[in-house]
């Protein structure tokens, strides 16, 4: 048969052999039938951990922030690089479904629903430390500009702070809004298929009134493209904003131009990561094999390497500019981040952040399913260092040598982060279980996008009839 | 004529005689029967009509809530206002009365501010010299005044009794005692009080057989004794520094409380080198001292050393009329650095002066005869001192007595024995064979919880006292409020016991108009609170002893010659804080940061690194596996020792010393209180213990034991890491010869390739505004004239109501100090030496190992001293920062802090290049995790009104005192005039209490001002003004004479 030229086939973006209905029927499996006994062990684990950690903010909040390991010198420590952490985190959600939308890279679709509920989600434990890490958190709402009785007391738009609080704010509104807009007709799916009167009602609040119209499904494409366009912005400016808190100040260390795009691609970095770490969990859990296929993993892995590259240039360029400066501040703040007391944390950082990526260039161990996890976790750990590096690094050893201190966390520091995991797992278990995490209206898209099994099937000299080909086919089939 | 007035309401009841109805009427509560039984017989409406079960719970509902409502108690103010109201006391406005201070340890001429009557800070008697005024001591000794453990009332056998039956009580038994064979003892600290002396002497006379006998917890006897040989008055020469070309001090802290202190105004005058000249300073002496920091050349030695020091210059200066026996010599490297010094003093012998601190009688003599000698223009005998006059060997004749059977009663004012002497077991013991024991005591401390009546005592800012502190020179000391409790002083009860009716006040005044004041006004005395008798009065000095002939020394005449390897010099010495002891209840002292160590709530052995190293005492530097010397949140450790001597001995933790002498240790006095104290305060060890013979030097052997103590220290690291544009320093020589630029560049920014000063507005990121309009403040900060006291300090927390936070908070460097004086030690031999070995750095390699020796301080370093509080930057990173502007600027230059709108963010503090910044980690105030001043009502008293107390979760750092400019702008606005030229001067708490004149306030847009003048100084610079900030503090670079490098 081969006597032709034939261009390579893409691999297929779902696997398995899927029709629609088999999308449908998987997709709605896990909303609609009883969650297993693992689900409900790592619930339970993570219920305890975030109940544990709010018990460890009611303490903080009601004591004050003494609790904590911070001092004169150390003023932000956990709390910020928490922070920082899980906005980082959060990055990659918008990346996936907004960047990788107007880029027409199909394979996001498959990953982008749970990767933006990962950003909601870790957007939301982002949120809570800036609050709860002030003195009087029940004051926080000062820092809106709302109009107040406080005579003409207005909020300081200087403050990289106040930048923050929009920043987040707004990346937080547009990602729940973009999330909620893809979700629309895979709620009406579920709402359709639902049996239950209660979860019919719940699902067709939910979905908005979705009715499949075509006008629908214009508007739908119409506003994901707008909203895709709004989004990517954001992509860069949350983090480069972040990233103003340090660059804005004057402590060396954190006074640095590089700090944006550093900041940036170490957010995308960590964010693949933590995608990366719940999507090889998930599809087993969910099996959601045959959608979250082993290419995924790979081009993750491949963004991870790309970005973790990045960052290792922004370190090392870093260094060089501190010795460049002839800044002496400067350049002893770095030489104290690589060799002073927290040497430790600041080598935990490059090799993780750095030196693991670097495995990605090997073919076998990118599409190494347990490798890809391995390293997913431990970027994530190295960039939750490269945050208290940079935060507490700089700080604790500043411009004059009286003020030096070290800080150590206390067992209510940990206790709140550790409740910030928990509270996170909770909602993306009960995300994974109430949602459809896979964005199936958009998949159904792609089924076709390989001709790989048709060709098989031709080339056996088989019948169509059945494989979700062709609509005539897949009807006589429906017909039997 | 009684009143028959009948009232009546209506004529029924006027006529009630004939009117039975009436009273029947009169007699029912109700004027129709109430119809109750009726009511409950009759079932049927009952039943019928039904409250239902919804307005059952209506009803219940609301009287539960209505119940619970009632029961709740609202905050109760207890706020009882003037029914009369005081003729001087204006709300809001502060009362100031000069008095002295004068506890047997700290004297000092100060006012005390009073408002609505209460008294709430020292502040300097501007009247009196400067020698006299307060130093952190005395600034924190008002807050004794508002101590919740002070006693209420007398006591006898551990039972509150009346001052009544006191008084008669123990003067019938005084009585009788005095009439048997037995003798009576009054012990007491040194007065210095002509009108309590008078008062003694009456009492003398009318019980026969009295002795007083004058203790100081630390001893000054051998000096004391020295200079009565040789001028026949019991006291202590003074020095004036002022002038003074070369000082030579021979372990004498003469910046600390050697003599009783206050000789660092006159020192700190002579070290101003802005007119090209200033005094060089030569210190030998084994613990690290407060002068030793100060000094141009420090020498560490032993005592034998500083002995041959004393005999050597004696021998070059007055006559070799020493013999010495010839193995004993000065190491020849010691004894070169002696020649040298010899040299210097004798280019101009009369501009130079010798002071020593030895407890020796023989060398106290040495050093005033060779001051007399030299024609020491610094060197004033006449000027007497007289605030020491106790005699150890009369007190340990007492306790021998007292053994014995002696003594029928012993009055004690003033003294705690069996706190402070080495023997107060035997002094315990003999106590109880006294018959008639009576303790005048603020508080139930170690003695008077062991006498038999404990007479509570005034304050003493609820006491009238005189004093004559130098010779011929009076203070007065009045009530500044009526007494707290129900307590006297010890002169009222000598009144008392003396059958004298008069008031203790009528007695000085009359005392002092017929003897002392020579017709000049009590009042006027009152009013300064001192009075200089006229120079025609003053006695001129003579010599009684004729100059000594001869002295034989020999190793068998020096009691302190090592014993062996393992044994040590101890030097016990008086910390800056606690001095003393007495003041061991007080948590602004006990939180005060010792100048040196930095350490707060803890007395320590100080040891050199050589000798810890040497016997195991020296703890590594903790890595990521090792936690031994500092905690993971930087906290120091050190490890235990028992130090033996006398057969005595006590557990105390070791702290490394840089500049301690090797083969000696230091040990301070005044901590390890066990009575009288709170918990809290029962902090360190008692050194008292181990003053045996009131001997400041021992020989002790230690031994290391076994666990790490916690040290809370302030500061954590020691040295400058050559970071030499933080304290900028430089040569006397350098100074006076070199362009400015040479010692104070100013730092300088790259604008468009050309060097750029940063003070220039065209590297200015933000819109200038035009800061010569209207009030402008700015503190000038000379590091040459800081002695690093602390006075500033504590006045500080008084003015600012600064919370303490406890030991284990400070460790955790949460202090909340919105001044602080920074100590750095030098790496190398000097700050210089460190720059040089920071800008040779080069390559990785040598800066990883350079800047990890700039880490570690040298065996005898150069120490600085700098005062940091908030810089109020003109530019100041943390107003940028904060989200809520509770940071912002203020128009007259101050870097305002909104309590009430900051949130507690804390960007701020970590945007501050000077980390000034202090954040309410807790509630510091009325919460019972902090048991101190600010958490009872008697320590609130003690709060000015004028500064709020923060709350917890909000930032808060120093003001510049604003609330004192504020007042002087008030104040000068009521009178309808502009401010007076001068008149904010030192308005800031700092500047007013620093007594060296060191730190400078006021307005630079006031013309012709000091501080205008010193902004301007050549040796004025910004701290890290390479960072833009434009501070609003200037500091004047520190020159150090020094020649030669040495």
């Amino acid at each position: 048969m081969a006597s032709h030229y034939e261009a390579p086939i893409r691999r297929p973006l779902v696997g398995g052999e899927k029709s629609y209905h088999d999308v449908t029927v998987d997709i709605a499996k896990p909303i609609e039938t009883r969650a297993n006994r693992q689900w409900w062990i790592v619930f339970t684990i993570s219920l305890v951990m975030f109940l544990w950690g709010l018990g460890c903010i009611i303490y903080t909040v009601s004591t004050g922030i003494g609790v904590w390991g911070l001092n004169k010198t150390v003023g932000w420590a956990w709390d910020i690089t928490n922070f920082v952490w899980w906005v980082g985190i959060g990055h990659a959600g918008t990346l996936i479904s907004a960047v990788l939308l107007l880029f027409r890279q199909k394979w996001r679709m498959a990953i982008n629903r749970s990767a933006e509920a990962m950003t909601i989600f870790s957007v939301i434990q982002a949120g809570l430390f800036p609050i709860i890490h002030m003195g009087r958190p029940w004051l926080a709402y000062w820092m809106l500009p709302i109009p107040n009785g406080f005579g003409s007391l207005w909020v300081n738009f200087n403050s990289p702070l106040l930048w923050d609080v929009f920043a987040i704010s707004t990346y937080l509104s547009v990602s729940l809004v973009f999330w909620w807009t893809g979700l629309l007709p895979d709620f009406a799916m579920i709402r359709d298929r639902a049996i239950k009167p209660f979860q019919k009602k719940i699902y067709s609040i939910l979905s908005f009134g979705w009715s499949g119209r075509a006008k629908d499904w214009q508007r739908f494409e119409e506003v994901s493209l707008v909203l895709a366009g709004l989004a990517t912005p954001l992509v860069l400016s949350v983090h480069t904003i972040v990233s103003f808190d340090f660059a804005t100040s004057v402590i060396p260390g954190w006074h640095t131009t590089i700090f944006p795009p550093y900041f940036v691609a170490g957010a995308i970095f960590s964010g693949f990561a933590m995608v990366q770490t719940l999507l090889i969990i998930m599809r087993k859990v969910c099996n959601m094999e045959s959608y979250i296929t082993l290419q995924h993993i790979e081009l993750m892995n491949i963004v991870i390497m790309i970005t973790g590259s990045i960052v290792g240039v922004a370190y090392i360029t870093e260094l060089f500019i501190a010795w460049y400066s002839g800044v002496e501040y400067e350049q002893y703040a770095f030489l104290n981040r690589a060799t002073g007391p927290y040497a430790w944390a600041y080598w935990a950082m490059m090799s993780c952040n750095v030196f693991s990526p670097q495995f990605m260039w090997f073919k076998r161990l990118r599409t190494s399913i347990m490798f890809s996890f391995f390293i997913s976790i431990v970027v994530n750990i190295g960039m939750w260092f490269e945050r208290f590096v940079i935060i507490v690094t700089s700080l604790h050893r500043d411009y004059l040598p009286s003020s030096w201190t070290m800080f150590s966390p206390t067992f209510i520091d940990i206790s709140i982060f550790v409740g910030t995991i928990g509270f996170f797992f909770v909602l993306f278990l009960l995300y994974a279980r109430t949602f459809p995490v896979i964005a199936q209206a958009e998949v159904k898209t792609i089924l076709k996008s390989s001709g790989e099994k048709y060709k098989k099937l031709r080339d056996n000299g088989k019948s169509l009839v059945g494989t979700g080909a062709d609509y005539r086919t897949s009807k006589i089939k429906k017909s039997i | 004529m009684s009143n028959k007035k009948k009232y009546w309401k209506n004529l029924a009841e006027l006529n009630q005689n004939n009117n039975s109805a009436f009273t029947e009427l009169q007699n029912k509560e109700f004027v129709q029967e109430i119809p109750v039984d009726e009511f409950l017989a009759d079932k049927d409406n009952l039943e019928n009509s039904s409250t239902n079960r919804r307005d059952f719970l209506k009803y219940i509902g609301f009287s539960t809530a209505a119940a619970t409502l009632a029961a709740c108690e609202g905050p109760v103010v207890k706020s009882i206002p003037y029914v009369v109201q005081p003729k001087e006391i204006i709300p809001g406005v502060a009362n100031y009365y000069a008095t002295t201070i004068g506890n047997g340890y700290d004297f000092a001429n100060i006012l005390i501010k009073n408002r609505e009557g209460r008294p709430i800070k020292v502040e300097k008697n501007k009247l009196a010299s400067d020698s006299k005024s307060a130093n952190a001591r005395v600034h924190a000794s008002i807050l004794d005044l508002y101590d919740n453990g002070r006693l209420a009332q007398p006591v006898k056998d551990n039972m509150p009794i009346s001052w009544f039956s006191f008084e008669y009580e123990t003067k019938s038994k005084l009585e009788e005692i005095s009439s048997s064979s037995k003798e009576i003892v009054l012990l007491t600290q040194t007065f210095a009080s002509p009108s309590t002396k008078k008062l003694i002497s009456e009492f003398k006379s009318k019980y026969n057989n009295v002795n007083h006998i004058v203790y100081d917890a630390i001893s000054h006897t051998k000096a004391l004794s020295a200079f009565e040989a040789r001028y026949g008055i019991r006291g202590l020469p003074n020095y004036d520094f002022s002038k003074t070309k070369v000082i030579v001090s021979i372990a004498a802290d003469f910046l600390g409380d050697w003599q009783g202190g206050g000789f660092d105004c006159s020192y700190a005058k002579g070290r101003i080198p802005d007119k090209g000249i200033m005094s060089r300073h030569i210190q030998f002496e084994s613990n690290m001292t407060l002068s030793g920091a100060n000094a141009d050349l420090r020498v560490p030695t032993l005592v034998e050393e500083q002995k041959l020091i004393v005999l050597e210059i004696y021998k070059k200066l007055v006559g070799n009329n020493i013999d010495l026996d010839s193995e004993i010599s000065l190491d020849p490297k010691l004894k070169k650095i002696v020649d040298e010094t010899i040299v210097e003093i004798q280019s101009n012998p009369s501009g130079a002066v010798i002071i020593t601190g030895l407890q020796d009688e023989n060398f106290q003599s040495l050093i005033l005869e060779i001051n007399e000698k030299i024609k020491s223009s610094s060197y004033q005998p006449q000027k007497t001192i007289l605030t020491r006059n106790g005699n150890d060997s009369n007190v340990n004749d007492l306790v021998q007595r007292m053994n014995s059977g002696e003594i029928g009663a012993i009055i004690m004012a003033g003294v705690n024995p069996i706190y402070t002497l080495s023997n107060s077991d035997e002094f315990l013991s003999g106590l109880e064979k006294v018959e008639l024991s009576i303790s005048f005591s603020m508080k139930e401390d170690e003695t008077s919880s062991s006498v038999r009546y404990i007479a509570a005592t005034n304050h003493y800012l609820e006491s009238w006292c005189d004093y004559e502190l130098v010779k011929n020179e009076f203070s007065l000391s009045q009530p500044v409020i009526k007494t707290l409790f129900d307590t006297k002083q010890f002169q009222e009860l000598l009144l008392v016991w003396t059958d004298n009716k008069m008031s203790i006040h009528d007695y000085i005044k009359n005392n002092w108009n017929s003897n002392i004041l020579d017709s000049a006004s009590w009042n006027q005395a009152l009013h300064d609170g001192i009075f200089i008798r006229k120079s025609s009065k003053i006695e001129k000095m003579e010599m009684l002893a004729s100059p000594l002939k001869f002295i034989h020394y020999s190793k068998s005449f020096d009691k302190i010659s090592r014993i062996n390897s393992s044994g040590f010099q101890l030097n016990l010495y008086p910390k800056t804080g606690m001095g003393d002891g007495q003041h061991a209840n007080n948590p602004w002292l006990q939180e005060f940061p010792d100048p040196l160590t930095r350490a707060t709530w803890d007395n320590y052995l100080t040891i050199s690194e050589f000798d810890a190293k040497k016997y195991g005492l020296y703890l590594e530097p903790s890595t990521f596996f090792n936690q031994s010397r500092n905690d993971a949140d930087g906290g120091l450790n050190g490890k235990y020792v028992i130090i033996k001597s006398n057969g005595k001995q006590i557990k105390a933790p070791v702290l490394i010393q840089p500049g301690q002498a090797r083969g000696t240790v230091g040990l301070a006095f005044g901590y390890g209180r066990t009575k009288g104290v709170k918990d809290e305060m029962m902090t360190g060890v008692n050194a008292f213990s181990l003053y045996h013979d009131s001997n400041n030097i021992q020989n002790v052997e230690i031994e290391e034991t076994d666990g790490i103590h916690e040290f809370a220290l302030i500061q954590l690291q020691n040295t400058l890491m050559g970071r030499g544009d933080i304290i900028k320093e430089t040569t006397l020589e350098v100074f006076n010869t070199s362009d400015k630029d040479i010692w104070n560049s100013e730092a300088v920014v790259s604008l468009n390739h050309i060097e750029t000063p940063v003070s220039s507005p065209d590297v200015d990121l933000w819109q200038e505004f035009d800061r010569s309009i209207g009030h402008h403040f700015n503190l000038s900060i000379d590091l040459n004239a800081c002695t690093g006291c602390g006075a500033c300090v504590i006045a500080c927390h008084a003015e600012n109501n600064v919370p303490v936070v406890g030991k284990s908070e400070v460790r955790k460097s949460r202090d909340m100090h919105w001044l602080r004086i920074d100590r750095y030690y030098s790496s190398e031999d000097s700050f210089l030496g460190d720059d040089n070995k920071k800008d040779n750095i080069s390559g990785l390699g040598s800066s990883l190992t350079s800047f990890g020796e700039l880490e570690k301080a040298s065996e005898n370093p150069q120490v600085a001293f700098q005062p940091i509080m908030c810089q109020h930057c003109n530019h100041a990173p943390c107003e940028t920062v904060c989200p809520v502007a509770a940071s912002s600027h203020g128009r007259q230059g101050q870097n305002h802090m909104a309590y009430n709108r900051c949130v507690g963010t804390r960007y701020c503090a970590n945007n501050c290049p000077y980390k000034v910044r202090r954040f309410n980690w807790f509630l510091y105030n009325e919460n019972d995790e902090f048991d101190y001043h600010m958490n009872n009502d008697l320590g609130r008293m003690v709060i000015n009104p004028d500064v709020t107390v923060r709350s917890r979760g909000v930032m808060e750092k120093c003001s510049f005192c604003i609330q004192n400019t504020q007042a002087v702008i008030l104040k000068a606005k009521r009178e309808g005039r502009p401010v007076a030229k001068g008149e904010f001067n030192d308005t800031c708490a700092c500047a007013s209490a620093c007594s060296s004149g060191a730190m400078r306030f006021g307005d630079i847009n006031e013309e012709g001002s000091k501080i205008a003048e010193l902004k301007k100084n050549k040796r004025a610079y910004h701290l890290l003004d390479a960072v833009g900030t434009k501070p609003n503090v200037v500091y004047q670079v520190k020159v150090r004479n020094i020649k030669n490098n040495v």
